[in-house]
């Protein structure tokens, strides 16, 4: 039991069962409901589940980066690119020979993604510049180059295979659930059963004496932030699809953050060293939670920024050690008041 | 060393790309401006208009830049258009209408990128006696009386317009979600406003039990529809503050199980391509015009003031209101 409460999964996934349990305890089992339609499930779980993915996906890419000290916040730009490229592709605008092949332009836009990653890395690994730098690059570049492919629209496309990518059901589950948990066991099986995920922390915490104690410093790198590319750009593949565009202004806006908060609220350190990839997803669940809650309880447009930004906090406190060490301070400090005079 | 080469050449590469990247717009902006500029000159006759586009932002911009590009063309004989682009830059557009003065053009247009920050520019046109005309946007109350005129929409009457839309398909009684726009824009305030205002005023009977921002994108509009649709089983129409919210809505409504267009309404505002070919599908019901193509306004306007002739502070740009029944003989001249 010990053992299972130390783990640094064990404090999100708890603030993760307790904001469900709250939601669904205010609107009266609401917020549980869940109905088969058209042979699949649907219901607001289900949608977090779906919507919640793509968090998912950029979290298990960002927690990596983040656990060597670094950052990726171009992941939204390298979103909209592989938007771009795959709308366009099976749109017919570019590359009209493959006569919108999906399959194929899912695998460009994932190079792309790979690509975008490899001038981070290279950036990075090789130029030594430091990586919230090196990423803003693409950040505000990012977005240019997918005007500059979808021809500054918003490509609209028509093919139900695409869309199946965010809106289609394998066992009457969405999708990019799948595509997510196939990400996270890829990943886990990279960072726990190769010493690849010891490397990632080592560097973290010591760049220098890792490289001394004959670690690939940078060959880890750009292998960090190619990932961190695809997994951009299957998020971005995701949004695109979902919306059976590609809104290049607004794909992935912000989202960097999102990203990063997801990770944070996992518990990993932004200043690197001990990560965890499970952690992060729940974060990233919690962080679309906050969302599909806010929209459930019909807060005010105005003040559903307010609303998340409170829940947020709330959620860091309850992460954070020191918080919790000074509530406890207080605590024993009175229960030691009330003591005193009978001494 | 040979491995430093190759990083070295690589970078030279890359950053040579990412100038030329940079620039792309910008050689379109000098071609543009110096030959029209030396042209304007010698011929006084003709109607000369200094327009400061703000750059290429969104797919509206681009099909208002066609227009006016487009319409100046084909009067060749009567107008000059000297046109620059802001690349969504204040400063930019400053400089151009400096520029402008300078060359002494007959009127000066231009779609203010915010709302602040004119009062010295505009000054020095009324200075040298140009007249101004703000297209699509305004500017804040300080410099009320530094222009001469707007040429915009009418938000209120688009969100007038899209109530009464909605009141006629549900045949005046209804429950209707609305996913609204950016918060604090004034496309959303005002199309709120006279949306719920129409309805409250036409429609008592219909009754609006929702409302959320889905931000103006689609991937928002579809996800607040995802909400409304689980929170209420009982919805009859979806008014979103622009198109491509209520294509998002779309999407939300066909995963639900339900008929978009058919069992849930959809208007939406703005006019953009999509939102017909979603009505020619059958799949959405209407949509209230805010058009880009203000070309003909720009130019029969600014002909007028060059004559002397005293305007109305706002003229209200010709939107139309399509529903399905026109959609298929729209959708052909939809440019943006």
């Amino acid at each position: 039991m010990k053992k299972l409460t130390q783990k640094m999964e064990f404090k999100p996934f708890c603030v993760l069962v307790a904001i469900i349990l709250i939601c669904g305890v205010i609107s009266g089992g609401d917020f549980f409901k869940i109905t088969i339609v058209e042979g699949h499930f649907y219901g607001r779980l289900i949608d977090i589940l779906r919507n919640g993915s793509r968090y998912a996906i950029l979290a298990a890419g960002m927690t990596m980066a983040l656990g060597t000290g670094g950052t990726d916040i171009s992941v939204g730009s390298v979103m909209a690119i592989a938007g771009a490229i795959a709308c366009s592709i099976v749109d017919g605008r570019i590359l009209g020979g493959l006569n919108g092949n999906v399959f194929v332009a899912v695998l460009i836009a994932l190079l792309a993604g790979a690509l975008c990653g490899a001038w981070n890395g290279f950036m990075i690994a090789k130029l030594k510049v430091q990586p919230m730098v090196a990423t803003m690059i693409l950040l505000t570049a990012g977005r240019g180059i997918a005007q500059l492919i979808a021809d500054g629209k918003i490509v609209t496309i028509t093919s139900e295979a695409y869309y199946n990518i965010s809106g289609g059901y394998i066992l009457g589950l969405p999708v990019p659930m799948f595509i997510a948990v196939g990400v996270v066991i890829l990943f886990l099986l990279l960072t726990r059963s190769t010493a690849f995920g010891i490397q990632v922390e080592a560097i973290g915490v010591n760049p220098g004496s890792s490289r001394l104690a004959g670690i690939k410093v940078e060959r880890n790198l750009w292998i960090i932030y190619i990932l961190c590319g695809i997994t951009a750009a299957l998020a971005g593949l995701i949004e695109s699809a979902g919306i059976k565009g590609a809104d290049c202004n607004n794909c992935g806006l912000m989202i960097e953050m999102d990203g990063i908060l997801a990770v944070a609220i996992g518990g990993t350190s932004l200043a690197g060293g001990r990560f965890s990839i499970i952690s992060s997803v729940i974060g990233a669940l919690i962080v679309q939670t906050i969302s599909t809650t806010i929209y459930a309880f019909g807060v005010a447009p105005e003040l559903t920024r307010v609303a998340k930004a409170v829940i947020v906090i709330v959620v860091c406190l309850i992460q954070s050690q020191a918080f919790l060490t000074q509530v406890k301070k207080i605590r024993i400090g009175k229960a030691g008041k009330k003591e005193a005079p009978a001494v | 060393m040979k491995k430093r080469l190759l990083a070295f050449t690589l970078i030279a590469a890359m950053g040579s790309a990412l100038l030329t990247g940079c620039y792309a717009g910008y050689p379109a902006q000098t071609t543009g401006t110096a030959p029209a500029a030396e042209a304007a000159k010698p011929a006084n006759d003709k109607l000369v208009v200094g327009f400061a586009q703000i750059g290429q932002e969104s797919g509206w911009r681009d099909g208002e830049t066609n227009d006016i590009q487009w319409y100046a063309a084909q009067h060749t004989d009567t107008i000059d258009l000297v046109f620059a682009d802001a690349q969504q830059k204040q400063e930019n557009q400053i400089k151009a209408i400096r520029n402008y003065i300078e060359m002494g053009v007959d009127v000066i247009a231009f779609p203010p990128v915010v709302e602040t920050g004119w009062e010295a520019v505009l000054t020095e046109c009324k200075e040298a006696g140009i007249p101004v005309i703000l297209v699509d946007r305004g500017v804040d109350e300080s410099c009320a009386d530094l222009y001469d005129t707007q040429i915009s929409s009418d938000f209120i009457w688009e969100g007038q317009q899209a109530a009464d839309i909605v009141g006629d398909l549900l045949g005046g009684s209804g429950k209707v979600v609305e996913l609204e726009g950016t918060v604090g824009a004034s496309a959303a305030n005002e199309r709120k406003e006279g949306f719920d205002g129409e309805l409250a005023e036409k429609y008592p009977d219909i009754e609006i039990i929702a409302s959320q921002t889905g931000d103006f994108t689609r991937a928002l509009g579809k996800e607040v529809m995802e909400s409304f649709l689980k929170s209420y089983d009982d919805i009859d129409a979806v008014f979103a503050h622009n198109d491509d919210m209520a294509l998002g809505a779309i999407e939300a409504i066909k995963e639900a199980g339900k008929k978009p267009g058919e069992d849930i309404k959809i208007v939406g505002c703005d006019g953009v391509k999509g939102a017909f070919e979603a009505m020619v599908a059958g799949e959405m019901n209407g949509t209230v015009e805010c058009n880009p193509c203000l070309a003909e306004q720009i130019f029969d306007t600014a002909a007028k003031l060059k004559a002397g002739e005293t305007v109305d502070k706002w003229i209200v740009s010709n939107d139309g209101v399509f529903t399905q029944e026109d959609a298929a003989a729209e959708l052909p001249n939809r440019t943006y």
